[in-house]
């Protein structure tokens, strides 16, 4: 499917474009929900925590954990599938129609090659990035939460933080996204590349590329759960 | 020179090409003419080989299309320009950049003599100051203009127009004609243009071929047209009644 590149600096190029749009682009957002979701989550875990027997620090090691295990990686990844996968679904669906494409392949180049491998390669390289980088928030807005609503104090929470820490769950986190980046990237390039006929098309193409990238990482997510941990 | 051989072409039970045959020779523009529908895009698409044929042969100098291995395709490739319908310029490039592309991807030369030769094409094709422009800001004439820059850049032997002229006025599109026109005598190139503008027909064919219903319905220049007896090709080419008057007029002085 794919071919030796045509002339490796202008591929090279393409992947740093990509990189900086698909990083750039969805960085904010990811900022956004990670500390949110880090928040509320404390607030919440706190609330259905109540007996005296568990200790206050506990929620901390609960928000770690869900953080690396499933927040990050998973919620993430399916905004991401909306953010990142309509954006690529759309721009090649009108690469397509507007017969881009087309005046690639006269050219001699190998479409394939050069518009879907750099934007695979790159989710593969910045979503893992923007994952650990959500990890770290998801905690810290945690923290906020935590310290700010005085559900505990910050020496309760740095404790809990590093007890029983598994690496394992981190290493595990890694894995999902990099699974679901290849999903993501790759399903919404194929539907965008193989849209047919016009701006209507091309709407269809990135919403099923949307659903269908959704459904194939939380399949994605389940298997992974049964077979690794 | 471009040969065809019977070529068929159908999408389901759409017969778009029945059996064509015809000849393109170098330093000449091969005109391509028919109704709207009549299938002149695809037949474009045919002979580049963006589209699979279902029979018949396509030969570039006597070579089969077909039959090549993959690395004579891809040089193959590397000597045809297209300006295609919509123009296709890449949308996140500048007008600079998209003229450049092929020489990015395809030449090893230094950035400084891209740039000259880009603008020396641009230059060509009369558009000055808008190197820097994206797609979406300038005209449609302009971004016609931009792609036959684009398709013209790395010296191609074969030049494939699709509608040089759709949605461009008389004037810009006769500019575009003629540049296209002396484009090819100078580097005698095999140039395949579509049209259904009786300026460029009157203007720039030195060999007409007539599409109706899918096929070859008539082959001629463009002082033939005149004095053709086929109907169809009357009734596309004259038809507007002035345009019916003149072909008169025109027959009487012969006469
Ligand atoms: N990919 C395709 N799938 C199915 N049918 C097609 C396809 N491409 C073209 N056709 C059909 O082939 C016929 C010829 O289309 P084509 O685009 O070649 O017309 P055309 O002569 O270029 O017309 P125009 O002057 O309007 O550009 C049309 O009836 C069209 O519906
Ligand atoms: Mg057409």
């Amino acid at each position: 499917m794919f071919s030796k590149p045509e002339n490796g600096r202008v591929y090279w190029k393409e992947f740093v474009h990509q990189c900086y749009e698909l990083g750039m682009g969805s960085l904010g957002i990811v900022v956004i929900i990670s500390l949110f979701l880090g928040a509320v989550t404390t607030i919440q875990t706190a609330y259905q925590l109540v007996s005296p027997l568990v200790q206050k620090y506990v929620i901390a090691e609960i928000i770690r954990d869900s953080a690396f295990l499933e927040l990050s990686p998973t919620v993430v990844c399916i905004v991401l599938a909306g953010v990142v996968g309509s954006k690529i679904a759309s721009e090649l669906g009108n690469m397509r129609v507007s017969e881009q494409i087309d005046a690639l392949e006269i050219m001699g180049i190998n479409s394939k090659t050069y518009l879907i491998l750099p934007k695979i390669v790159a989710a593969f390289v910045m979503i893992p990035c923007l994952i650990v980088i959500s990890m770290f928030l998801t905690v810290w807005g945690g923290y906020l939460a935590a310290t700010i609503s005085g559900v505990m104090s910050s020496q309760q929470f740095n404790q809990g933080l590093v007890k029983d820490f598994v690496s394992f769950n981190l290493i595990f986190g890694l894995i999902k996204s990099f699974t679901f980046a290849f999903i993501i990237s790759s399903v919404s390039a194929y539907f965008g590349y193989h849209v047919k006929g016009g701006a209507l098309e091309i709407g269809q193409a990135s919403t099923k590329s949307v659903v269908v990238s959704c459904i194939l990482i939380l399949f994605a997510d389940y298997g992974l759960a049964a077979l690794l941990l | 020179m471009i040969e065809v051989k019977n070529i068929k072409k159908s999408f389901g039970s759409k017969v778009v090409l029945n059996d064509v045959s015809c000849k393109m020779e170098s330093g000449k523009v091969n005109l391509i003419i028919g109704s709207s529908g009549s299938g002149k895009t695809v037949f474009l698409k045919c002979l580049v080989g963006l589209m699979g044929l279902d029979s018949g042969d396509v030969l570039y100098e006597g070579k089969n299309v077909a039959t090549m291995q993959e690395q004579e395709q891809k040089e193959l490739r590397t000597q045809i320009g297209m300006l295609f319908q919509g123009s296709a310029l890449f949308d996140s490039l500048t007008v600079e950049q998209n003229v450049m592309f092929p020489l990015d991807m395809f030449t090893k030369k230094s950035s400084a003599e891209k740039l000259k030769r880009v603008n020396e094409v641009l230059d060509r094709v009369n558009l000055k100051d808008s190197n820097n422009k994206f797609p979406a800001e300038i005209s449609g004439g302009m971004k016609k203009r931009v792609a036959l820059a684009r398709a013209i850049v790395l010296n191609p032997k074969y030049l494939f127009c699709d509608e040089p002229n759709s949605g461009l006025d008389p004037q810009t599109s006769l500019v575009v004609d003629k540049l296209i026109m002396e484009i090819t005598k100078e580097y005698n190139i095999t140039t395949i243009m579509n049209t259904h503008d009786m300026n460029s027909v009157m203007e720039s064919g030195d060999k007409i071929i007539f599409l109706y219903q899918g096929e070859k319905r008539w082959e001629g220049s463009k002082e033939d047209i005149i004095f053709s007896k086929d109907e169809k090709l009357n009734n596309f080419i004259f038809a507007s009644e002035f345009l019916q008057e003149a072909k008169k007029m025109r027959m009487m002085e012969a006469k």
